[in-house]
């Protein structure tokens, strides 16, 4: 196990470096130049001359590509070209931001999506079945943007109950923390929930007509036990990945859910950062979301091990 | 489970401490975007500006009626022939870090935004050769050449003061932590979140400062921008989008009011930029056709809700500058017909470059089917800003959408773009009359004799039309019933002075 995990750990570094270098040459694809991006609508060539020396736009590609990598190994990922910002305080700054969200949308996704799921399966073709259904389908398929809008509209506006925007860090005020942050993990989480219900719901149909299941159920095991401990666990394991690919996606950021709440973290820093070809600031990003992806599946590998005996000793 | 007593008392007192005795009041105010690096001298944004308002004061500023008064300073004098600037200072003015806002003080400023590399500042004061210390409280700026709207610079960002003390010490990370003269001190910036000001026990004009601490949100969606001040989370915001304006007047709890802006929005047509000029600049009846076809109160009604003023010169109709002589013209296809024809050009067809945002995409489609009309084909092509601006330096268009936000001053709208060397000339229109006019109104101070100058240059240029001016946005802030003594600025920045929160 230990060695598997250190194998797996070796790979990271290698990764990162492929994502970067593509990362770095897809931004030379897009089209403007970031000393003018930069300039906006003030045209002085002298100004935009020295914006373009001061982060070595005017070097090549690979020269850039080449200092770059060198300032990362040494811990130093350059600073944002439009506010000057050190990246690496940007990114310390939103992480928390965003793990919090992330975290917060998985907890609602799992609470609704695994017991959802278990019902329908449970209850297959019931009206349970088709109204668990529909509602993992309305999760899945109203737009972000739409039901964050309709929920400001209601709880903000009409009942006053929660905050609009602005984000305020937990230790600083935990109770507002909390009432600002829920409202876009209930626009993730059920979008994820839906995903959730659809693979959990998939997954028991099939271990429910698996053959130790009908051995339980003919050594007469409640059925309540049946569903829960023999089937939930082993369908469980497709869950867990498809669980940790989400969370890496919320991690990377949930740029139209964070631009409407106003919740600065890694998904309008992305975006803002495209936009204004900050090239350090998406590399930045960019960099850390591809490590903190490769790590989700690593741990969603372990618990495989926890979660399915059998692959214990397997490796 | 028992808390030792000393424990318990000293919790205690560390919680009452923390509560403040009556609570702070507190200015929320949303912005459309992020700013960029809070540096007077690298800043560009135009949004930065409504933030540097709380931390930076400037040397003068203008009126709602763009008359320049003295802010740091307490007055001026121009020297005969223009060529220097003597500024008076206000006596005891201090910088958030304690230091003396004095002569010295203003110069290192005005070096410092002539000298550090990167400066956007240079292009506007650039004409500034030396500064004199005169004595404690007054500077002299020794130009190059007169240039009477350096004044108007002075206004704006040219105008802001940091402490050369700050300055030094944090180099060029000052932008991530401003240190200025201004009502509010810098306390800190989340980026994409929000910036926090409080305010300064030692400024010059505490008394006009009513509320504690003021904090700028960026929330770029607007539909969430407007939930947010309708729901309390904000007490203010800027731009409300003319789309938006029956949802803020419904609202009872909210005000909103609107003044004409510095800006404009314009058409820069190539009429001599390399190897595409040779299309439209050829003849200027095929630019004065495209101009008769177009409809502007049209485009403004449909798109606009009528809330913008229609315009064709490079200062809107409410500007003392505005050349009334020559207001916009009527739509005419026929006389557009006619003129194409006359040019030799009855079957025109050219590319206009649009960037992707839903009113310009609208705005340009119109535009298409009102030239159809004429017998003129407008391809449309949509380019990302950034794109779109590098092509437009580059010559690879025949006309692109875009915008300019304004300045007090009518040289910061028009001499750049119109003498045959500005820096913004992107149509590489050149007219010696032009360049002749526009020189010589930069050394007057006279603004009759100014207004006599632009108006025989605005002249010239609507014949020429090396570019389409369409309109003029209103700019308008939105804010709370609660909020008390707020004065709309044409340049659409929000003054904290006299703002109370009942």
């Amino acid at each position: 196990m230990t060695v598997y995990i250190a194998r797996r750990l070796t790979v990271l570094v290698p990764t990162l470096l492929v994502v970067s270098a593509l990362i770095f040459s897809l931004q030379q694809l897009l089209p403007g130049d970031p000393a003018l991006a930069l300039a906006g609508e003030e045209h002085d060539p002298a100004a935009v001359a020295a914006i373009r020396h001061r982060y070595h736009l005017d070097e090549p590609v690979v020269v850039q590509y080449g200092l770059w990598l060198a300032r990362v190994v040494r811990g130093d990922f350059g600073e944002s070209l439009r506010n000057r910002i050190p990246v690496a305080e940007l990114l310390a700054a939103k992480l928390p931001v965003t793990l919090e969200l992330a975290v917060a949308s998985m907890l609602i996704a799992l609470a609704i999506g695994i017991p959802a799921g278990v019902v329908s399966a449970a209850r297959q073709g019931t009206p349970l079945d088709l109204a668990a259904n529909l509602v993992a389908l309305s999760g899945l398929s109203v737009p972000h943007f739409w039901l964050g809008i309709m929920l400001i509209l209601l709880f903000a506006v009409r009942l006053g109950w929660l905050p609009a925007s602005g984000y305020v860090p937990p230790w600083e005020d935990l109770r507002r923390n909390l009432t600002t942050i829920l409202m876009p993990a209930v626009v993730l989480g059920t979008g994820v929930a839906g995903v959730m219900m659809r693979h959990t719901r998939a997954a028991m149909l099939q271990t429910l007509h698996a053959d130790y299941v009908r051995t339980a159920r003919a050594k007469s095991v409640p059925e309540r036990l049946v569903v829960l401990k023999h089937a939930l666990r082993n369908a469980l394991i497709p869950v867990i990945t498809l669980g940790a690919i989400e969370f890496g996606r919320l991690l990377s950021g949930a740029v139209l859910t964070e631009q409407i709440f106003a919740i600065p973290g890694f998904g309008k820093l992305l975006v803002d950062g495209v936009f204004n070809r900050d090239y350090a600031v998406v590399q930045g990003v960019v960099l850390v979301s591809a490590g903190l992806y490769v790590l989700l599946n690593l741990l969603a590998d372990v618990l495989y091990f926890v979660a399915n005996p059998r692959l214990r000793g397997a490796t | 489970m028992r808390f030792p007593r000393g424990v318990t008392v000293t919790v205690g007192l560390l919680l009452l401490a923390a509560s403040p005795a009556s609570p702070q009041s507190v200015l929320r105010i949303g912005l459309n975007d992020d700013p960029d690096a809070l540096d007077p001298t690298i800043s560009r944004a135009y949004v930065g500006r409504l933030v540097f308002a709380a931390f930076c004061d400037k040397l003068f500023d203008v009126t709602p009626d763009l008359k320049i008064v003295p802010q740091l300073a307490t007055g001026y004098q121009w020297a005969p022939d223009h060529r220097s600037l003597q500024i008076a200072l206000r006596p005891g003015v201090k910088f958030h870090d304690g230091e003396p806002l004095d002569a010295e003080a203003v110069r290192f400023n005005i070096e410092r935004h002539l000298s550090t590399p990167g400066s956007f500042r240079k292009s506007e004061i650039g004409e500034v050769k030396s500064v004199d210390v005169v004595n404690a409280l007054t500077v002299r700026l020794n130009l190059s050449q007169p240039l009477v709207p350096l004044l108007a610079a002075l206004t704006d960002r040219a105008g802001m003061m940091v402490s050369p003390k700050a300055a030094r010490a944090l180099g060029d990370k000052l932008g991530t932590r401003p240190v200025c003269a201004g009502p509010y001190r810098f306390v800190e910036r989340v980026a994409q979140g929000r910036i926090v000001g409080e305010r300064f026990a030692d400024y010059w004009d505490k008394a006009s400062i009513h509320i504690d601490r003021v904090e700028f949100v960026p929330i770029t969606d607007s539909t969430a921008r407007l939930a947010s001040l309708r729901s309390g989370d904000l007490q203010m915001m800027e731009r409300v989008s003319p789309t938006d304006l029956a949802e803020v007047r419904a609202d009872s709890r909210l005000k909103v009011v609107g003044v004409p802006e510095l800006g404009y929005q314009m058409i820069p047509l190539n009429v001599n930029n390399g190897p595409r000029g040779k299309l439209l600049g050829a003849d200027a009846r095929v630019r004065q056709a495209i101009d008769l076809a177009i409809d502007r109160e049209t485009l403004i009604k449909t798109v606009f809700n009528g809330e913008y003023i229609a315009g064709n010169q490079f200062v809107s109709p409410a500007s003392p500058y505005y050349n009334a002589r020559l207001p916009v013209r009527a739509r005419d296809v026929a006389r557009a017909r006619q003129l194409l024809r006359e040019a030799g050009q009855p079957n025109l067809t050219f590319t206009l470059i649009v960037p992707p945002e839903r009113d310009r995409q609208e705005v340009a489609q119109i535009i298409q089917a009102m030239l159809a009309e004429a017998g003129i084909t407008l391809n449309l092509q949509t380019q990302e800003n950034v794109t779109m601006l590098q092509n437009g330096r580059k010559g690879d268009f025949d006309a692109y959408f875009t915008f300019w936000s304004g300045r007090p001053d009518p040289d910061g709208n028009v001499f750049s773009f119109s003498t045959c060397n500005g820096a913004q000339n992107d149509s590489h229109y050149c007219n010696a009359d032009v360049d002749a006019l526009l020189t010589r109104a930069r050394q007057v101070a006279e603004p009759a004799e100014r207004k006599r100058l632009y108006d025989q240059a605005t002249e010239v240029m609507l014949r020429d039309l090396p570019r389409l001016i369409l309109w003029h946005r209103r700019v308008f802030t939105g804010y709370s019933g609660r909020l008390q003594g707020f004065t709309p600025h044409p340049d659409g920045i929000i003054r904290l002075r006299g703002l109370r929160l009942s």
